[in-house]
């Protein structure tokens, strides 16, 4: 032991809400964090407003502050609660910004606070460019030649010397924010012009497209020991963003002497530059000599340390955070194996691959080439002992559709060549394409640059898929070669639709199902191995499991003793889909162990907590699919499964699952069926006498009018098959319902449309609630800010409702006890509602957790998922008492958008859902609530002028009294045509500006921003046409380029501007969780 | 599907694994020790301390890279670690049978085809690692075809011997070829120190490591009394198999060891400095053959990452008063290094000179050359 003094109280700065570049990878880290300074009896203060992360829980930090990560909130926590030490390498960039900003002012040192572990010298020397190459010129390290500049014009004089393709990229930026390649003048004003919205400096290089991109995770005590914890490759050679790419762990295409080269390069630089605890340092490798470059150094924990940690199984928050306080490496032990140090490399004996999830096409307009800047939304992790098997989990495990690398439906790609010079997020599926295409592997290297192992590897899954397809007939297919199909990642889709061919579609569950029991008769069936950090020298105490054709022996004993509760995780993070199904997930573990059973995740998403081995008994990192699931089940034999809180995925496996006669705990699947098969919950809703927005899924044009004319313009309109762009639209005339049903959807009996009636003006209404065979046993309802048409994900969501009737509050209670008790509902579900005077409509029913959950659990401080776990297990609940759900508080949900990573993304909301993350926080009344949750999400308070446009006379009536309060605070309001004619006419002095349309009239809009007149911009549709959206989208998309705030809901923006200027922002109470 | 012929593996303890083979068809035995490294199969393959030994590697992608080309003298190749593969065979849970790599000459199938050294892939080589970790490092043998060699116990027979050269040779300089020495060695014209370096079965990088650092490398056979010539500082080299058949050799050292010049050793050259100095030596369970092995300085907060091969260790306990313990191991406590209290005489257990594995402790060829300076 070597620890001389230790803090007593310790500030953790969290990341705030999830976004793209910057995810649940640090809730992560930062839950480790917390667990090793709780090991140690130190008192922890979190600020995070992320209150759907499971590092905002009870019981991770002794206090925890659902408030903004800015210098001005923090400031105050520390005033208030005097911590004598800091982390600020567990919070992501925002984490780290902040503390360097808090550090430049003084703020540390004015209140004795001591920045532990990576000393604020060296995380500035690794984040301003100039100073970290000449930093590492110091001990003769190559970075890339940058030169940076503050201006455009010497950004031109700058790419002209060193010749293009150049790169550019902003300093102090997550995750390569504003970066991208150049290849003339013109691309590099445009992207230098971006790129200094965000940053006051912009860096200018020479590209070096087409080498080898390899990343090690280095830890480094005060002591001056170190170790590389791990090595990655990427799969895409350098020019697409880490995030990006496609990374295997440990590399696969060095040699031993590249390796080690490298290593010695990473150990040098982290002791040059004197990083305490973990950094990763990023190369530029040359695939034809030993010439490197290196890209960056990461002084802190990062998206690839938490895969670093995943793929080897060292916890490298939970070191880093040891190391910070003062411990060495060789005080600490190897969590795996218990016995073993800390100090050490982990060996491993299997391969990783990390594949990226995209959901672009969520987004109009947006731009769909994967490059230098990151646009993914989440990732996974597939482990397999051959690289075929891993990848090939790897593509079934991103959830979009495909089933491998073969065997997938047919993507359209017009120009294979082009498409594999210019990636996109289809990239892999293009090389798949281009092989069957007959491209040879030295054709497609020379297109993409991708090493040949990659690709030669990839076609070994290509030719399998070949050989099988010359069967038509199981019997026939050599027994070798089902075994060899599997050891390559095969699932048992992809052998049945190479053999079966078109008969497969009329029952592919029967086929599949033949293939199974087929290959279950030759013993051709996964074993369970256990990632242990050491290749099997020594025995593993944890079990931190996975799933391979390529061996013969499990590592683990099963008992089959019915002792154990498996709950299925949630998956890749996606838009609709994250870190709160990992709170429930994570919630359900706990409870279910504390109730005495064996505790069984499975999950595949690196960023995750639920995937930390020692949150449950066992944990199997592997895919969610039927098949994976029962081949799991049938070893683990478990008391039952719980699908009801890793959000769709296991849902969507309930009426599979229960065929196969597994006990999925709660409420059964014949009703999950009935509440997600539209037509059964419709009719159920009728005989119940429950009303519903009118609907009718349709199969051509003619029927689809004659509904309309009944119901009336806007329809939401959802195709079931889509071909491109968003999944649902909100049609207001017949002409957009003609060109979208063109455009989007392929209308036809084998592809019906719904079609539902669209209610304008209404509230939205989420009813959260646990039941217990058909009876409520906690519930809460939260209303929307927005009205009706914003997906609920991207809405606004104050709980407790402030503005309900207690008419509406009635009735939603009792029509949903009426559907709890139809659906005989044990467990957690969520209903959403539409109202309108007092009327209310069911628009959707899930009987499983809902986003929301950790939001209304935490506010109300009833943890909604231990209920219904406990229901699940079949224990008894009690009702919480009444008093209990009458707060004095507000909490309000804020989603956070990622629009300024999508480029060409029109930033406007609709029906579908667009944004990555979402806060939580909490206030004493709505204002308060309000703004502390907007201010979490990026907007900021403004002072000098507002630009508006207000969309269709009643948005401008919604916003006449936002705009009266902005004018009497003193702010500029400048307006285009209509909106400024109605402000005047009102009595509020606004200066008419022109939009772009007319270029010739003055002040143009555009100019105010790139003057940066203006420090908000408040731009909303008139309606949901196509022309009106583009009319305002270049506003609309200045302003996200230009990182200046944005608005574009009236109700919203009233909210807030009432919110800021009501309150002052020192009359703000920095109170914690536990102060409510 | 990749046509390929079968191949068992038997251990002796009829436990049988079955694989495929992709190197040379035919059969070979030996002792079967597993190695948890993530790279250096062409390191690994020519580290004469492999001698006699299948190796089973727990990485379970072998051949990426391909194998770089047999540049350089026999006596000092450029990219390998000895003139020939010593390893029996290789052992993998997946083959790559495309390579890809700037330097790969071959791939790794031709290289074992060319040697006649089997390899087998399809193996659960984890299954196969926990089964060595149980039962300790057992025999076994590789069928492949019709042909059963039966089992063959290397350590039954002086393979320091069989791995060592057969004459001395005088090393001038990187790059230069070696000279054969014959009869009396003059004094560096240069003036450089003159290192006599006793060959149990030594890697290349040992005398690379040395000649960079600007001295004169003598290196003799392993039980060549290198007492007859002057020299500046003595290295004892690492080596496969058993330290006690080096008798002739622990009886030099034991004689050198009286002139209180700077004595160094590696691995095997640890052990037989110990025995020397008259401690002994035992059999590990199943030895530590990785890159990963952590071991600290005796005495302070230095630790290091070392890469290691070895299936023999030094007693700590039997290390007369007047040694000491220079590294331990962090896992299992065993000795990864000696030295002399006095004297300038110490030895490490693993492997500064790396290649394969990691560089950390390259340095202590540095402490050896300041010692000879002084």
């Amino acid at each position: 032991m070597t620890l001389e003094k230790k803090p007593q109280k310790v500030l953790l700065l969290g990341s705030g809400a999830l976004k793209i570049g910057e995810a649940g990878e640090f809730d992560y880290s930062g839950a480790q964090a917390l667990k090793a300074l709780r090991q140690e009896n130190i008192t922890t203060v979190l600020v995070n407003p992320n209150i759907a992360t499971v590092q905002t829980s009870e019981g991770m930090a002794d206090k925890i502050y659902f408030l903004p990560v800015t210098p001005y909130f923090v400031e105050r926590v520390i005033e208030k609660e005097r911590p004598d030490g800091v982390l600020l390498a567990f919070g992501g960039q925002t984490a780290l910004n902040c503390g360097v900003e808090l550090w430049k002012k003084g703020v540390f040192e004015k209140y004795g606070v001591e920045v532990l572990g990576t000393p604020v010298q060296t995380i500035m020397d690794t984040e301003d460019r100039e100073l970290f190459v000449e930093r590492l010129r110091e001990i003769d390290v190559k970075t890339i030649k940058s030169e940076a500049v503050e201006t455009a014009a010497d950004a031109l004089i700058v790419a002209n010397r060193l010749g293009y393709p150049v790169i550019v990229r902003a300093a102090y930026a997550l995750g390569g924010l504003g970066s991208g390649f150049c290849d003339n003048d013109d691309e590099l004003v445009a992207l230098v012009e971006k790129a200094l919205s965000f940053s006051p400096q912009v860096l200018v290089e020479k590209s070096l497209k087409g080498w080898k991109e390899v990343e090690y995770e280095v830890v480094r005590d005060r002591f001056d020991n170190c170790i590389t914890v791990c090595n990655m490759e990427n799969f895409d050679p350098l020019g697409i963003h880490t995030g990006e790419s496609i990374v295997v762990a440990p590399s696969q295409t060095l040699s031993n002497d590249d390796y080690h080269y490298l290593r010695s390069l990473a150990i040098k630089i982290i002791r040059h530059v004197g990083i305490v605890g973990e950094c990763n340092v990023q190369y530029a490798y040359d695939p034809a000599s030993m010439d490197y470059r290196v890209i960056e150094v990461n002084a802190r924990l990062s998206r690839s340390s938490a895969l670093a940690s995943k793929a080897t199984g060292y916890p490298l928050a939970f070191v880093a955070a040891k190391l910070a306080l003062g411990y060495g490496l060789f005080d600490l032990n190897n969590s795996v194996t218990q016995c073993t140090s800390a100090f050490f490399e982990p060996a491993l004996d299997y391969v990783v691959v990390k594949i990226p999830r995209w959901d672009l096409g969520k987004f109009h307009g947006v731009d769909r080439h994967i490059g230098s800047s990151m646009k993914s939304v989440g990732e996974v992790m597939a482990i397999g002992r051959t690289f075929e098997e891993a990848i090939q989990k790897g593509l079934r495990m991103i959830g979009q559709g495909m089933h491998g690398f073969t065997e997938n439906r047919e993507i359209s790609i017009p120009d294979v060549e082009a498409a594999l010079k210019e990636p996109t997020d289809k990239r892999i599926f293009v090389i798949a394409k281009a092989f069957k295409e007959g491209y040879t592997v030295d054709q497609i290297h020379n297109l993409t640059k991708i090493d040949r192992w990659f690709l030669y590897k990839l076609r070994n899954i290509i030719d399998t898929s070949a050989e099988l397809e010359t069967f038509n007939d199981l019997a026939q297919v050599p027994d070798m070669l089902v075994r060899i199909a599997k050891e390559q990642g095969f699932s048992d889709f992809q052998i049945a639709r190479s053999i079966f061919k078109d008969s497969f579609a009329d029952d592919t569950d029967g086929y599949i199902l033949k293939v199974r029991n087929h290959r279950k008769a030759l013993g051709i069936v996964p074993v369970v191995k256990q990632i242990d950090t050491l290749a099997a020298e020594y025995p593993a105490a944890t079990n931190y499991l996975y799933l391979t054709y390529n061996g013969t022996e499990n590592d683990v004993d099963y008992r089959g003793d019915k002792k154990s509760v498996v709950v299925l995780g949630s998956g890749a993070y996606r838009i609709g889909s994250s870190v709160e199904f990992d709170w429930c997930s994570v919630n359900a573990l706990l409870t279910a162990r504390r109730e005495g059973w064996r505790s069984v995740m499975i999950n595949y998403n690196p960023e995750t907590v639920s995937t930390d081995y020692d949150i449950c008994d066992r944990l199997y990192f592997d895919e969610l699919t039927y098949e994976r699931v029962m081949d799991i089940l049938e070893m683990e034999c478990p008391h039952g499964v719980i699908l009801s809180v890793g959000g769709q995925i296991p849902n969507n496996l309930a009426t599979r699952l229960d065929a196969a006669g597994v006990n999925i705990l709660g409420t059964t699947a014949a009703s999950i069926d009935r509440a997600e098969d539209r037509n059964k919950f419709s009719a159920m809703l009728d005989s119940l006498g429950i009303d519903q927005p009118r609907w009718r899924e349709l199969t051509d044009f003619a029927d689809i009018e004659e509904f309309v004319e009944e119901v009336g313009y806007p329809v939401l309109v959802r195709p079931s098959y889509v071909l491109s762009g968003a999944a649902m639209n909100v049609c207001s005339n017949p002409d957009e319902l003609r060109r979208f049903l063109k455009l989007a959807a392929n209308v036809s009996k084998k592809h019906p449309v719904v079609v539902s009636e669209f209610v304008q003006y209404a509230k939205e209404i989420e009813m959260d609630a646990v039941a217990d065979h058909g009876e409520i046993k906690a519930y809460a309802i939260s209303e929307h800010i927005e009205f009706a048409g914003v997906h609920s994900g991207d809405a606004t969501i104050q709980f407790p409702p402030q503005k309900l009737y207690v008419e509406t509050m009635r009735r939603i209670k009792k029509v949903s006890a009426a559907i709890a008790k139809a659906l005989d509902i044990s467990g957690p579900f969520n209903i959403q509602f539409l109202a309108k005077n007092n009327d209310i409509k069911v628009i959707e029913c899930n009987l499983r957790a809902s986003r929301s959950f950790p939001f209304v659990s935490k506010v109300l401080k009833i943890n909604f998922i231990d209920l219904a776990t406990r229901v699940m297990l079949g224990l008894p609940v009690e009702k919480p008492a009444k008093s209990a759900f009458d707060l004095d508080y507000v909490g309000i949900k804020a989603s956070q958008f990622s629009f300024s990573r999508l480029g060409g993304a029109d930033p406007v909301l609709g029906v579908d859902m667009s944004s990555t993350g979402e806060v939580g926080c909490l206030g004493d009344d709505t204002d308060e609530a309000v703004i502390k949750a907007l201010l979490a999400v990026g907007l900021r308070i403004p002072h000098k002028a507002v630009l508006m446009s207000t969309g269709s006379p009643k948005q401008k009536a919604d916003m006449l009294e936002a705009a009266h309060l902005l004018h009497k605070a003193g702010l500029t309001i400048y307006a285009t045509g209509g909106t400024c004619q109605y402000l005047n006419e009102n009595g509020i002095p606004a200066i008419r500006v022109y939009w772009p349309s007319t270029p010739d009239q003055m002040p143009q809009a555009l100019d105010l921003l790139h003057e940066r007149k203006v420090d908000l911009v408040v731009n909303m549709p008139k309606n949901f046409t196509g022309t009106e959206l583009s009319n305002g989208r270049k506003i609309r998309r200045a302003a996200i380029d230009l990182n200046i705030p944005l608005l574009t809901n009236s109700r919203l923006a009233s909210a807030f501007i009432r919110a800021f200027t009501n309150l002052p922002l020192d009359k703000i109470e920095i109170k914690s969780w536990d102060e409510y | 599907m990749q046509a390929s012929t079968e191949a068992l593996l038997i251990l002796e303890d009829g436990t049988i694994f079955r694989g495929r083979s992709f190197g040379y068809e035919g059969s070979a035995a030996g002792e079967v020790v597993f190695n948890t490294a993530m790279t250096g199969y062409p390191e690994s393959l020519t580290d004469p301390s492999y001698e006699g030994q299948i190796l089973v590697t727990t990485f379970p992608q072998l051949g990426n890279y391909g194998v770089p080309p047999a540049d350089g003298d026999d006596a000092l190749k450029d990219f390998f670690e000895g003139s020939r593969i010593h390893c029996r065979a290789i052992i993998a849970q997946d083959y790559a049978f495309h390579h890809s790599h700037w330097l790969a000459e071959r791939s790794l199938a031709q290289w074992l085809k060319d040697e006649k050294i089997p390899g087998i892939y399809g193996i659960d080589t984890r299954a196969l690692t926990k089964h060595l970790r149980e039962h300790g490092s057992m025999l076994g043998k590789i069928i492949i075809g019709s042909e059963d060699p039966g089992f063959y116990d290397p350590n039954a027979e002086n393979l320091i011997a069989i791995a060592s050269c057969d004459k001395p040779m005088v090393f001038d300089a990187p790059g230069a070829a070696p000279v054969a020495l014959d009869g009396t060695l003059e004094p560096d014209s240069q003036g450089r120190p003159t290192v006599a370096l006793v060959d149990c079965g030594i890697k290349h990088n040992i005398i690379r490591c040395l000649l960079k650092r600007g001295v004169r490398v003598v290196r003799v056979p392993w039980d060549y009394d290198f007492n007859t010539f002057a020299w500046d500082g003595l290295f004892i080299s690492n080596g496969p198999g058993n330290p006690d058949f080096a008798t002739a050799t622990v009886e030099n050292i034991r004689r050198a060891m009286t002139a209180g010049k700077p004595i160094c050793g590696i691995c095997m050259g640890n052990q037989l400095l110990a025995k020397a100095a008259g401690a002994k030596t035992y059999k590990l369970k199943y030895g530590h053959r990785s890159h990963n092995q952590p071991v600290r300085r005796l005495g302070t907060t230095q630790c290091f990452v070392t890469s290691q091969n070895h299936g023999f260790a030094v007693d700590n306990d039997t290390l007369p008063a007047d040694w000491e313990p220079l590294f331990i191991n962090m896992n299992d406590g065993t000795n990864e290094g000696i030295r002399h209290k006095s004297m300038p005489f110490f030895s490490a257990q693993f492997h500064p000179e790396a290649s394969s594995g990691p560089r950390d402790t390259e340095f202590l060829f540095d402490e050896f050359i300041a010692l000879l300076k002084k």
